[in-house]
This record gives C-alpha cells, sequence and structure tokens, in this order.
C-alpha cells in the first residue's frame, strides 16, 4: 500500500518513478543517459517529456519496461506500478526494478498494465506477419484468448481505431498499410489489453502534419474513453502544447523542469524551457528581417516561370495487350518567380514539391509544359527542351541546396575543392584566384578560412548545410532552389540558416524557392506559397493571405493540422479534414 | 550543440584534414583478423614475386636416392661431444634403409652425421625476376651437393619445399591475374549496364543469374577439356586463368553495377552535375573515389575462389599440368591414397591453399569494413 | 502466389535453353571431334583407319551437319529423354547415365538438407550469443571450412581412415550391393555411406551459410519491431523463432539459388576423389575422351539441376515473404 498525497491531481498516480538512473557501458567508464529521474503517471493525464535528440528521454521511457538495449543497463531507482483491483477491492504496489528483463513477472506487465507505441510505424510492426496476427498475439499471451478469438477482438480494436474495412484490414500485412494507418494499428495493438499506462515514444514524428494531427486526437479520445495515464515522449513543442497535461523538460539526462502544461508554458522557470520555448514559437509570423528589406528594395520582374509543367513516371511499360502504367507527378504546375522574391513550395509527403522543383531546375526531364528562364541580359528561354550540355549555363544561375548534409557533400574532397568545383567548371579565375574566392565565400557563409582544407567529416550538420550554401552561391547565382534544406537540423539551428540566407539575399541578390512541408518555416521565410497535393497546386498567393485565411479546403486542413506552441489556444482550434470530391 | 561558426575543437587538424584512405587505414587497422590476413598474405605474395631465392633447389631435379624422402627438422643448438654449444642451422641425415625381414623401405635418422645449412647462403646461379643475376637463396647447404627437404621429397625425390615455393608463384599469381581479367570484364559489363541502363541492364542481368545457375566445376571442367594437351605451358596458364575469369566476372559486375547505380542517385553526384562538370569528371572525379575502395574489397574476396578454382582443377587434371608447379598440380600427387599413406607430408602445398584462402578472406573482409569510412557518421 | 509460381517457371525456360546451348558449345570446343580422336587412337594402337572409313562414320554420327542442325537434333532428343549414343560405351547414353545422375540428386539433395540443418541453427546460436566462446568457436571452424577446399578435406578424411581404422570411406556401397538389386538393406547401406561425402561436400557451403545466417540475425535483431514484441511481453525465445529469425530466414533462402550450384559442382571433385558411382567421375572420363553426348548430357543435366535449385529458392522466397509476390 502506497499513501500518495496530491492537490494537484484528483486521483492517485499509477506509476512512479523515482530517482532512476540507466547507464550505457562505453569505452571510457559509465555514461548516466538517465540521470536521476522521478516522474508520475496519473490516470487519464498525458504527461509530455520533452527535449532535444540524446536528451536521454527515449532511453527512460525504455528504462520502465526494462527494454533498454544493450550495452545499457538500469543502475538506480525506483520504478512503482500501483495497480487497482476494482472498486476499492485493494491496491497492490510492485516495485518493476529488481525484476528480471527476460522474467516471467515483468513480461505480464509488459502489453497488459503498460503498453508502448514507437516512432516508425513501419520497421515497428513484422513486415511478414498479418496486422491481425501482431495484434492478436498480445490478447494470446495476456488474455489466454484462442487465436480465433483474438483474431474477432483484433477486428474490434482496428475498428475502435478507425481503420476502414477492418475484418479486412486483419488480414493484410503492415507494407499494404500506408504510415497513419499503420500507426493505427500499433495504437490497436497497444490497447488491446487495456492497458493502465501507454508509453508512446515520439508516435507522430515520422508522419505528415495532417496524419500527425488525427493520431493526437485519436489518442486524446481514446484516453478519455479508457482513463489511461500516457508518457508521450516528444521533441516538438507544439505536439505538447496539443496534448500535455504535465509537461517534464529533459537534458543531458536530467530533468531540468517539471510541472503542468499551463504553468510551464506561461512562465518557463529553466533557461533551457526558456530556449526551447522561443525557437517553436519564432516561426508564427514573417522575419522581420525580409519585411525590411522588401521595403528597401521591391520585387522585380519575373526571371523564372514554369508554365503547364507536367512529369510523368513509367511504372511498367506498355508491353504485349497492355498500356504503360504510368505516375502523375506534377500536373500542371503554373508557377512564377521575381527577381528577389522567396517563393515556398509546401505539401506532405509524395505531394510532388520536390519533383517540381527538380523539374523546374531540369535535374528531372520534363513531360510537357515549358520552364521560362530570364538571364541578366533579359534573354527568356525555355529550360525544358534543352539537354545537358546547354544546361550549364542556366546551372551556373539555378543553384541547389539539398536536404541532407550529410549526403549532399562528397566526404572523398576537401571543403575547398567542393566550393570551388563549379568555379573550376565554369573556368572562372585562375587556381589563385579560386583559391582567394573560396576564402572569402566561407567568410561569407561564417565560418573560418582554416575549413578549406578540412574534409567534410569534420564539420557537423549545420556547418555542412553553410558549405553547401557557399558551394551554391559561388558562380554568383541569381536563383537559388532550397530543397528542405532546413529539415535535417535541430530546430534552434533552422532559423539560424534561414537568417543567412536572407541575409545572402540582401548582399547578393538572390531569389529562393524554398520547398518545404514545415507551414512555419514557410511563413518565416517566403514572400509567395504555393500549397502542393497529390501533385497539384491547391492554392497560391501571398504568405500572409494564405496563412491567415486559406481559401482551398486542403490548405485549410493543413493549416489546422499544424500544432501551436501555446496550451490556451487548444480550445480555441477547430480542426478541418481535407475529404477529396 | 557546436557553435555554428567555429570548427569543433575536439577533432584534431590531422583527421578533419584526413583523406579518404587515411581514415580507411585508420578503420582497417583496428581489425585484428584482417591486420594478420594483411601480413599472411604480403608473405606470400613476397614468396611469389621471389620463389628462387626461397627455393634452395631447382623444384624439378629429381633425385632417385631420396624417393618419399621425410622431412626434417632444422636444429638451431648445435652441441659438440665436448658439450660446448653453439648457434648453427643444421638437419640429421636420414638414411634409406630396408627392414632384414620385412624388406619395406624407411629412412632412419642418422644421428652422426649433420648437414649445416646457411642463411642466404651461396647456392645455383639464377635470375631474380628473371633479371638480376643471383646465386644465394634463403638457406642453403653448406656444402655443395649436400641435399635436405625440409617438407619431404615426392616419389621422383623432387624437394618439396621447392616445389611448394614455385607453387606459391603460380597459384597466388593464377589468383591475381585472374581477378584482374574478371574485374576488367566486371567494370566494362557492370559500368555498361549501371550506366546505360535499360535493355543492356536487363540484359547483362540475365546473363550474370544465368552463369551463376551454372555449377561451375562441370562447365570449367567442359572448357579446360577442350584445351588441347600439347598446349605451351605459359599459354595454358593463361587459357586456364581465362577460362576462370570467365565465371568470376559475374560477382564484381553486380558488386561495380549495384554501387554505381546507388551513386548516381547520391545528392553530391547531382551536386556534382550541377556544378557544371562533364560526364567525364562526375564519373572519373566524383564517382570513381568511392567505388574505388568498393571495388578493392571485392576484388580481394574474388582471389580465393579463384585460387581455390586453379587448385581443382589442377587437382582433376584438367587445369596446370606439369611442368608447370602449382598447389594444385602439387595436391595431385597426394590422390592416390597409397601415396599419402606412405607420404602424408604431400598434403603440405593444402595447408598453403588453406592459408592463402583464409587470409585473403580474412584481409578482404577487414577492407570491405573500412570500405566506407564514413558510414558510421551522421548518426 | 499461383500466378507467381507460373511466371518463375515460364522464366526459367529461356534459362534452360542458354544452358543447353551453353553444353553444346562446351562439347563441341574441343578441336576436332570424336572420329578424329577415334581414329588417332586406332592408329596409336597400331590399327590404320582409311579415309573412306573416316568419312563413312562421320556421316553415320552426322559430325558433317551444320551445328545449328546438329545441336537442334541433340536437343529435340534430350527433350524426349534420348541423349544420343555414347561411342566409347556404344550405348545409349541414357543408358548410361540413369543411376548414375539419380545418385547425383539424392546426393545434392540430402547435402542441401544437411547443409541447413547445421547451418541454420548454429548461425542462429552465434548470433544471439555474439562475442562468446561459441561464437569464435563457430565462426573459426566456418572460416576454416570456406578455406579449405573440399577435395583436401576428402583426401585427410580418405587418409585417417586409411592409416587409422583401416577402412576405406570411398564408394557408396558396400561391395556386396554394388550390384544388388533396390532393397531396404540397400538403401540403409547407402545412407550409411552417404554420410562421409555429403559431409565433405556440405563443408564449405555451410560455412558460407553460417556466416550469412549470423549476419542476418545480427541484423534483424536490431530493427525496431523487434523491441515492439518484447514490450508486448512476449518471451525471448518465442520471440526470437518468431520474428528476427523468420526474417534472416528470407535472405537466407534466397541463398539456396547460388547455393545448390555450388553444390552439384562441389560434389563432382569430391566424388572424384572418393570414386562415388555419381554422374561426376563418369563425365569427367567423358570429357577427357571427348565422347560428347555423354558429357553434354551430363552438363545439360546439372546445369538444369541447378536451375531447378534456383527456381525452388525462389519459390520458397515467395512462401516465406510475402511482399515478393507482389513485386
Amino acid at each position: 500500500m502506497s499513501q500518495m498525497s496530491s492537490t494537484q491531481h484528483t486521483q492517485p498516480p499509477i506509476l512512479e518513478v523515482k530517482n532512476l538512473e540507466t547507464s550505457f557501458k562505453t569505452r571510457h567508464g559509465w555514461f548516466k543517459a538517465v540521470d536521476d529521474v522521478s516522474i508520475s503517471l496519473y490516470p487519464g493525464r498525458t504527461l509530455c517529456v520533452v527535449g532535444e535528440s540524446g536528451s536521454g528521454k527515449s532511453v527512460m521511457s525504455r528504462s520502465i519496461l526494462q527494454i533498454v538495449d544493450a550495452p545499457g543497463k538500469i543502475t538506480g531507482g525506483e520504478i512503482l506500478l500501483h495497480t487497482d483491483f476494482g472498486d476499492g477491492a485493494g491496491h497492490s504496489t510492485v516495485n518493476m526494478i529488481g525484476m528480471d528483463p527476460r522474467g516471467k513477472q515483468v513480461r505480464a506487465i509488459r502489453g497488459d498494465d503498460i503498453a508502448m507505441i514507437f516512432q516508425e510505424p513501419m520497421s515497428s510492426l513484422s513486415p511478414v506477419h498479418r496486422i491481425g496476427d501482431q495484434i492478436g498475439e498480445t490478447l494470446r499471451i495476456h488474455m489466454g484468448m484462442s487465436k480465433k478469438e483474438a483474431i474477432a477482438r483484433s477486428v474490434e480494436l482496428l475498428r475502435m481505431v478507425e481503420i476502414p474495412n477492418p475484418e479486412e484490414a486483419v488480414k493484410r500485412y503492415p507494407y499494404e498499410f500506408s504510415g497513419g494507418m499503420r500507426q493505427r494499428a500499433m495504437i490497436a495493438m497497444a490497447l488491446s489489453c487495456n492497458p493502465k499506462v501507454l508509453i508512446a515514444d515520439e508516435p507522430t514524428t515520422a508522419l505528415d502534419v495532417t496524419i500527425q494531427a488525427e493520431i493526437l486526437e485519436l489518442m486524446r479520445s481514446l484516453q478519455k474513453a479508457h482513463n489511461m495515464a500516457i508518457l508521450f515522449i516528444t521533441h516538438d513543442m507544439g505536439v505538447v502544447a496539443e496534448i500535455a497535461d504535465d509537461v517534464a523538460v529533459m537534458r543531458h539526462g536530467k530533468v531540468v523542469e517539471k510541472g503542468d502544461v499551463y504553468s510551464v508554458f506561461a512562465s518557463p522557470q529553466h533557461d533551457y524551457t526558456k530556449s526551447l520555448l522561443h525557437a517553436a514559437t519564432q516561426c508564427e509570423g514573417p522575419s522581420d528581417r525580409r519585411l525590411a528589406m522588401r521595403e528597401r528594395r521591391p520585387l522585380g520582374d519575373p526571371i523564372l516561370e514554369a508554365v503547364a509543367l507536367r512529369k510523368e513516371y513509367v511504372i511498367t511499360p506498355a508491353g504485349f495487350r497492355r498500356e504503360a502504367k504510368t505516375l502523375l507527378a506534377v500536373k500542371d504546375a503554373n508557377l512564377q518567380l521575381r527577381d528577389g522574391e522567396n517563393i515556398g513550395i509546401v505539401g506532405e509527403s509524395g505531394s510532388g514539391k520536390t519533383t517540381l522543383a527538380r523539374c523546374i531546375q531540369r535535374i528531372h526531364s520534363v513531360s510537357s509544359g515549358a520552364v521560362l528562364y530570364t538571364d541578366r541580359q533579359g534573354n527568356t528561354r525555355d529550360l525544358a527542351p534543352l539537354t545537358k550540355p546547354d544546361l550549364k549555363e542556366p546551372w551556373r544561375d539555378m543553384r541547389i541546396i539539398f536536404q541532407d548534409p550529410f549526403g549532399s557533400l562528397n566526404p572523398r574532397m576537401t571543403v575547398g575543392q567542393i566550393i570551388a568545383e563549379p568555379l573550376m567548371n565554369h573556368g572562372l579565375g585562375t587556381p589563385v584566384e579560386q583559391r582567394a574566392r573560396v576564402a572569402e565565400l566561407l567568410d561569407l557563409v561564417g565560418l573560418p578560412g582554416s575549413a578549406a582544407e578540412r574534409y567534410p567529416h569534420a564539420f557537423s550538420g549545420g556547418q555542412r548545410q553553410r558549405i553547401s550554401i557557399a558551394r551554391a552561391i559561388a558562380p554568383n547565382p541569381r536563383i537559388i532552389i532550397a530543397d528542405e534544406a532546413t529539415s535535417a537540423l535541430d530546430v534552434s539551428l533552422r532559423t539560424q540558416i534561414m537568417d543567412l540566407l536572407l541575409e545572402l539575399q540582401e548582399k547578393l541578390g538572390l531569389s529562393y524557392l524554398f520547398i518545404s512541408h514545415d507551414v512555419g518555416l514557410v511563413r518565416y521565410f517566403c514572400d509567395r506559397v504555393v500549397v502542393m497535393y497529390k501533385g497539384q497546386i491547391m492554392e497560391e498567393g501571398e504568405t500572409e493571405d494564405v496563412c491567415t485565411n486559406p481559401q482551398h479546403p486542403y490548405t485549410q486542413s493543413l493549416l489546422s493540422a499544424v500544432p501551436i506552441a501555446d496550451p490556451t489556444m487548444r480550445a480555441s482550434k477547430t480542426r478541418t479534414r481535407y475529404v477529396e470530391g | 550543440m557546436t557553435q555554428s561558426n567555429s570548427i569543433d575543437p575536439r577533432l584534431s587538424t590531422d583527421i578533419a584534414e584526413a583523406t579518404q584512405w587515411k581514415l580507411m587505414w585508420l578503420k582497417f587497422r583496428k581489425h585484428r583478423l584482417a591486420m594478420f590476413g594483411l601480413c599472411i598474405v604480403s608473405f606470400l605474395y613476397l614468396i611469389a614475386l621471389c620463389a628462387e631465392f626461397f627455393s634452395p633447389f631447382d623444384p624439378s631435379e629429381t633425385s632417385t636416392a631420396d624417393l618419399f624422402h621425410p622431412p626434417q627438422r632444422i636444429h638451431f643448438v648445435d652441441r659438440a661431444e665436448d658439450a660446448s654449444w653453439a648457434l648453427r642451422m643444421y638437419v640429421y641425415d636420414q638414411k634409406l634403409t630396408r627392414d632384414p625381414i620385412t624388406l619395406a623401405t624407411t629412412y632412419v635418422k642418422n644421428p652422426d652425421k649433420k648437414i649445416y645449412l646457411k642463411l642466404f647462403g651461396k647456392n645455383e646461379p639464377y635470375n631474380l625476376f628473371g633479371l638480376i643475376p643471383m646465386s644465394r637463396t634463403l638457406i642453403a647447404p653448406a656444402t655443395a651437393d649436400e641435399k635436405f627437404y625440409l617438407f619431404g621429397a615426392d616419389r621422383l625425390g623432387r624437394d618439396m619445399f621447392s616445389r611448394a615455393m614455385m607453387g606459391t608463384r603460380i597459384s597466388m599469381s593464377i589468383g591475381l591475374v585472374g581477378v584482374t581479367l574478371s574485374l576488367c570484364l566486371g567494370l566494362l559489363i557492370g559500368g555498361l549496364s549501371g550506366y546505360f541502363g535499360g535493355l543492356v541492364d536487363a540484359v547483362s542481368s540475365r546473363a550474370i543469374e544465368l552463369i551463376l545457375a551454372m555449377p561451375t566445376i562441370p562447365v570449367w571442367l567442359g572448357l579446360s577439356a577442350a584445351l588441347p594437351a600439347t598446349l605451351d605451358p605459359l599459354l595454358r596458364y593463361f587459357m586456364i586463368t581465362i577460362i576462370l575469369s570467365l565465371i568470376g566476372w559475374t560477382e564484381l559486375a553486380r558488386v561495380v553495377r549495384g554501387r554505381f547505380l546507388a551513386l548516381r542517385q547520391e545528392d553530391f553526384v547531382i551536386s556534382a552535375e550541377l556544378d557544371g562538370a562533364p560526364t567525364r569528371r562526375v564519373i572519373f572525379r566524383h564517382m570513381m573515389p568511392s567505388l574505388v575502395s568498393h571495388i578493392i574489397a571485392s576484388v580481394t574476396l574474388a582471389i580465393p575462389s579463384m585460387i581455390l578454382a586453379e587448385t581443382s582443377l589442377s587437382f582433376l587434371g584438367l587445369g596446370l599440368s606439369p611442368p608447370t608447379v602449382s598447389w594444385g598440380v602439387l595436391l595431385k600427387e597426394a590422390q592416390n591414397i597409397h601415396a599419402i599413406a606412405q607420404a602424408p607430408w604431400l598434403f603440405i602445398p593444402g595447408a598453403f591453399v588453406a592459408l592463402a584462402v583464409l587470409s585473403l578472406n580474412f584481409l578482404g573482409d577487414g577492407l570491405r569494413d573500412a570500405a566506407d569510412p564514413y558510414a558510421s557518421e551522421g548518426s | 502466389m499461383l500466378g507467381y509460381i507460373v511466371r518463375r517457371i515460364i522464366w526459367s525456360i529461356p534459362f534452360f535453353f542458354a544452358a543447353s546451348v551453353l553444353a553444346y558449345i562446351i562439347i563441341q570446343a574441343p578441336p576436332g571431334d570424336y572420329v578424329t580422336s577415334l581414329a588417332a587412337r586406332m592408329v596409336s594402337e597400331g590399327n590404320d583407319m582409311d579415309p573412306s572409313r573416316i568419312e563413312a562414320l562421320r556421316i553415320r554420327f552426322g559430325l558433317d551437319d551444320p551445328h545449328p542442325v546438329q545441336y537442334f537434333r541433340w536437343i529435340t532428343g534430350a527433350i524426349q529423354g534420348d541423349f544420343g549414343q555414347s561411342y566409347e560405351w556404344d550405348r545409349p547414353v541414357s543408358e548410361l547415365i540413369g543411376q548414375r545422375m539419380a545418385l547425383s540428386v539424392i546426393l545434392a539433395f540430402s547435402t542441401m538438407l544437411f547443409t541447413w540443418a547445421v547451418a541454420l541453427p548454429f548461425g542462429i546460436f552465434s548470433a544471439v550469443r555474439k562475442y562468446t566462446m561459441g561464437d569464435y568457436i563457430i565462426t573459426f571452424i566456418g572460416f576454416i571450412g570456406l578455406a579449405t577446399p573440399n577435395f583436401l578435406i576428402a583426401l585427410v578424411l580418405m587418409y585417417i581412415g586409411v592409416v587409422h581404422f583401416g577402412s576405406d570411406v570411398t564408394g557408396l556401397f558396400s561391395s556386396e550391393y554394388v550390384n544388388a538389386d533396390w532393397s531396404f538393406a540397400k538403401m540403409l547401406d547407402l545412407l550409411k555411406h552417404m554420410i562421409i561425402p555429403v559431409v565433405i561436400i556440405g563443408t564449405s557451403s555451410t560455412a558460407s551459410l553460417i556466416r550469412i545466417m549470423r549476419a542476418n540475425l545480427l541484423d534483424e535483431l536490431q530493427k525496431p519491431y523487434v523491441v515492439t514484441a518484447r514490450a508486448k511481453g512476449l518471451s525471448e525465445t518465442k520471440l526470437l523463432l518468431k520474428y528476427p529469425v523468420r526474417l534472416a530466414l528470407n535472405p537466407f533462402v534466397s541463398t539456396l539459388g547460388w547455393a545448390f550450384p555450388q553444390i552439384i559442382s562441389g560434389s563432382t571433385i569430391v566424388a572424384v576423389v572418393l570414386s562415388l558411382p555419381t554422374a561426376d567421375p563418369l563425365m569427367l572420363d567423358a570429357l577427357l575422351t571427348q565422347d560428347m553426348y555423354l558429357a553434354g548430357a551430363f552438363i545439360l543435366l546439372l546445369s538444369a539441376l541447378s536451375i531447378v535449385g534456383m527456381l525452388v529458392s525462389d519459390i520458397l522466397l515467395a512462401l516465406v515473404d510475402p511482399r515478393i509476390r507482389y513485386r
């Protein structure tokens, strides 16, 4: 029997983690990934543990079920699970630490009292077992159901998580489901034995924002129905504001701040919490720098234009008595970029935004339509029919920054060689002049000149993105296509890179085509925005207009799905769903 | 999180400015078995290169007096009768004696006669690498005309040690030459199908699948049976190599094609094209450096199967044939059960095969692990 | 699923065709033909053959027809089970090879079974208990098996048999059964004699399959679905067998495609050393004497066996991995 006193919570906690310590054995001794963490979970409430990568939040959540991967080991603390036998029949408390991680005792708790869902809904399900089998397994272990009963119950569970046609779905394999569907199936699996605690380890990080909103909504309603305690691990302050009742902020394995969500967001105490909140709220409006720049220098004439651009992929070529199967990746897209303007292309995965950008740049061939580029002399030509040798000149003016800071720099060339590559190929200057230019470019992007001698492996992700930018601006281009250029970076670095891009725009007179799945970034960076969905442009307009008063139902649903880092907005938000038709 | 405008101070300039080869070496060095493999392989190729220097006798010189002479152990401490001793290499002479009752012949150690050996001693003259006239060998009898058998002698009384050294040359080189041929074919076909894709790719992929489906030894046997028995030894060597590489190229072509296709999709390759680099520069300056390390690893892993194949063919009498000496040719002597029952040291070339294959495998594994020193990054 | 199997079977037809052309090329490759080598032998034995008789023999064997005609005649016959006449033995090839091919097939399949039966559990053990003594021992033995040519193992075993046990390990039957009719006792005798050849032939493929299984399983053990299953409360053994082992089997099954030709290849040389009454020693003789139809039949049938092995492996793969079927 454990006596709990809490003024804040109406019910006693169901799970208490006290002074938890989990360490990893390294060559230099034991490294504490989780250091003296104490949290409590209450029925019907959600505790969000928030922190950046490497903060130990994920290890902490796994420690509860004792499924930390080797060489990790729980080295101290208590995990108390309070079980209620129902209607005042009595309580029992067990300390899960000290149980054999492979033993029967802890296995009886896993999946039954405490269930867990994970980040990658694809790889977290076995690809060669049917959905019904994987859900039913938990029921067979803990409830002793027969195979048939388990399948029947699985159908009910799938219906509960709103998977259409559940009778069919139990017979399907995970790869036949979309990402959101898989995560629903994972939730069904976790909830099959009516657990008292659900641990969710970044369950929406790999999903698109509209799917994320749906999953969060589902979790909220299921929590209400089952009076579960939820431990929700995330790095996204927006998600925290959407779903949390209580918040614990983790950094370097320690909880630096905890409290209920309203007080943490209203008056954060720790500096780290403040910086997380600042980074999250920064992108909720236009960049001041950009607005000031536009005041000083109004936009010029259109320099790049896509006219009725279409891109089709052949999936299976035409054969005997069979028509070719094709996929329409971009459908009649029209786009106009003016001199000195930033256009954002926003859309979810599979919307065709990257394909559109690559067609405009002519990395991909174009099925039909035109790409009109006007050069500095005012000559306009259509890039669509050009072949590679003819594209050399336009490519000098139109450059790219890739998403992946690790894949886009040749690891076997020095930074100096990488940046000088376009200079060399276009014959810009002698080797000595090129070296001087590289130093100048490094300075422009905020890196020391000594970087030129080093190889990319010596740099962090943010620094590599700076190198990419230096390479992009090297031949003095006019247009830069930034394809999710900040997506791979930590939140606080994103604005730094975007500010650098804006600074360069002012200095060098650049125009940007900015591709992103993140509406916030587009709002910060872009003058105009194009919203894409399934290869089609749904809406286009001034960024602020589109963001504050979206016209197309898809844009409305997209914007309503974006989490806002303010828990007080929760009640006033209404989510709309976009249904094609 | 590091400060974005200063370089990570934890990285020494040394590592930060290390080329891929240096990083590969650092990674390779940690692989202990691979280092062991590297040592053995280097040693075997050294023997192959200077086989004459390592063989004390002419490998084809027969000696009717020493048929199936057993191996002799080298002693280092030479004790004289007055208990004084000196550091000298010698072996005990062995005498052929006939058992008076069974009339069977056996070699009996003759403790009275020591045959002294000299390191780098003078021996029959020969040309190192076929060019440099030399007369010293690693070990030579102190007195000319004396013979000793470290690995024993075969049925014609030829020195197995010298034969094993010569066999090392042929067997190790056939692996190298065969793999070089395979590599040329593999690079050509794999590169073409990776570059052009489409029909070329489909046809070559099918061809590779077909060849992989073939039981190699029967096909090899069929092909080498087609070689005329009277062929010049050197020509036969090359023909056998070609036959071996006709099948060996498939694996390399697959590796090249796969890597090539994957590399073409890499952002940094696309980026090089956008930088205005001509196709040739994209391939040779940007793609090749990443390919080369993987190719070296695959090549190393392909050599042992070549060696095994040659050994098998020669063993069956359809590969190399005397007077060419290879491990397989030597093992052919061990085919007869009565021969090995009498002279188990005829197995020694087999130990060479196993050692070579094993260490090449270790080396190849290490190279493959080190081939992409950037792999563990980004996490 | 049925559609996939049918498609896959149709796919292997061009393979059979290509293999038959290759077999034909191989048997045609030696300079001269059977009649020339026969004549040469007659001469060496002191019997001259007059040119008209040579010509007559050529015409009788159809050796003067153009290659496509000869090939076509050969392959149409082969499909109907008529592989032509052995010049050397002067008997129909099909009669000569029947039992020997059957023994080859039995040997190859037994070796395959042995290989799997050993490689699977050892590979799993090695992965689950990685970096333990047991793992190191298995890995070491695996390396030795990989590095030693299997005929050498055969020779060593023969040597040990003769020198230490005074018994002969060659052949597949005890002397009293060699020409006996098939009976239960003969079957038992065959099984007893097959153990050593199966172990020898299977060594190198077992070694490489252990390594593959170990690597596959180590990969799979790190996958998130293992954690999911653990979080469900599944016991470690059940979990291991149901999920990671099951998935590690997929690439393992696909290795059957090359492991099978490898086994057939390996058995050739071991069969010669151990003088097994399988197809291989006869094939070697036929190749050496340029007994074209006999040699051709063997190469064709062994290749066909390999292609069937690949087919079986692909179908098995589709059975264990649902993702394949939809591609």
